[in-house]
C-alpha cells in the first residue's frame, strides 16, 4: 500500500527575542544590530535583560552602588553602569570600549549608543528579568522608562512564544 | 502630499534600513521618501521589505556610478 508522502511547511511568525545576558559591549553590539535591523524589516522584536544585561538599562549611566544591602551595592559599583560596559576579551582594562567606539565613528558605524536609541525609536520591546533584579537588589525604577515589564521566565516565554530566541 | 529625501549612501548595516524604517514610519499616508542608496544589501533589501511592510516603490533610479534612488510612498 503506498503512504501520501506529508509535507510538513514550518512557518515561523517574524518575531525574534533576544535574552541579553553577557552585558558584554561587542555582545550588546551584536543584540542591539539583531534587534533593530530585524525590527527595520518588520518582526516584532523583544529584548529581555538579565543579569549582566541589566547594566546597560540603568538610569544612572556612571559607576555608582545602586542596590539594596552591602554586596548588591558592591556588585552595582563594580558593574559600573552603561558607561563601563567592557569589550567580552581584550579589554585592556576599560580602554578597549572607548577605542571601539572611535573606531566606528570614524567608518561611519552605528555606536553602541546609537544603535540603543534606534531600537527605542523602532519601538523595540525591553523587558527586565525579575530574578536578577532580586539578586542585584535592583527595582523597576532604576531603570530607564522603556523597560516594559518585569518578566520571569513563564512570561518570557509567553512573549516569545512562535517566533526564534537567541542568547547574547 | 510632502516629499522627504533621506541618503543612507554613506551608512552601512543595519543603519541603511533602519534609518529607512524610521523616516517611513513618520511620514502621512500619501507622503514620498526619496531614498538615496548604493548598490548592494540595501538596493537590493530597501524595495523588498518597504513592499512587505505596505509601502508603494513608486520608482528606482539610476543616480551616477553606484549611487541609486528609491522613491517610495506611504
Amino acid at each position: 500500500m503506498r503512504h501520501p508522502t506529508i509535507r510538513i511547511i514550518h512557518m515561523s511568525i517574524k518575531k525574534l527575542s533576544i535574552i541579553s545576558f553577557s552585558g558584554d559591549f561587542d555582545k550588546l553590539v551584536a543584540a542591539f544590530t539583531l534587534a533593530t535591523g530585524s525590527a527595520a524589516v518588520g518582526y516584532e522584536v523583544n529584548i529581555f535583560f538579565t543579569f549582566w544585561g541589566l547594566n546597560v538599562i540603568k538610569k544612572r549611566k556612571g559607576r555608582y552602588p545602586l542596590g539594596k544591602g552591602f554586596l548588591a551595592r558592591f556588585f552595582g559599583f563594580l558593574m559600573g553602569g552603561k558607561n563601563h560596559v567592557p569589550l567580552s576579551r581584550l579589554n585592556f582594562a576599560g580602554a578597549s570600549p572607548k577605542l571601539m567606539t572611535y573606531m566606528m565613528r570614524n567608518r561611519n558605524v552605528a555606536t553602541l549608543d546609537e544603535l540603543i536609541e534606534a531600537a527605542k525609536a523602532l519601538n523595540v520591546n525591553f523587558y527586565a528579568c525579575e530574578m536578577s533584579m532580586q539578586i542585584l537588589g535592583i527595582t523597576l525604577d532604576d531603570f530607564i522608562p522603556e523597560i516594559k515589564e518585569v518578566l520571569g521566565v513563564a512570561k518570557f516565554l509567553e512573549k516569545s512564544e512562535g517566533g526564534d530566541k537567541l542568547f547574547i | 502630499m510632502m516629499t522627504k529625501i533621506l541618503d543612507i549612501t554613506k551608512e552601512h548595516c543595519p543603519m541603511t534600513f533602519v534609518k529607512t524604517k524610521i523616516e517611513l514610519s513618520k511620514l502621512q499616508t500619501g507622503d514620498k521618501l526619496e531614498v538615496f542608496v548604493t548598490e548592494g544589501e540595501p538596493l537590493e533589501n530597501i524595495p523588498k521589505s518597504a513592499t512587505e511592510q505596505g509601502y508603494t516603490v513608486l520608482e528606482i533610479t539610476h543616480i551616477e556610478r553606484d549611487i541609486h534612488k528609491i522613491l517610495i510612498r506611504k
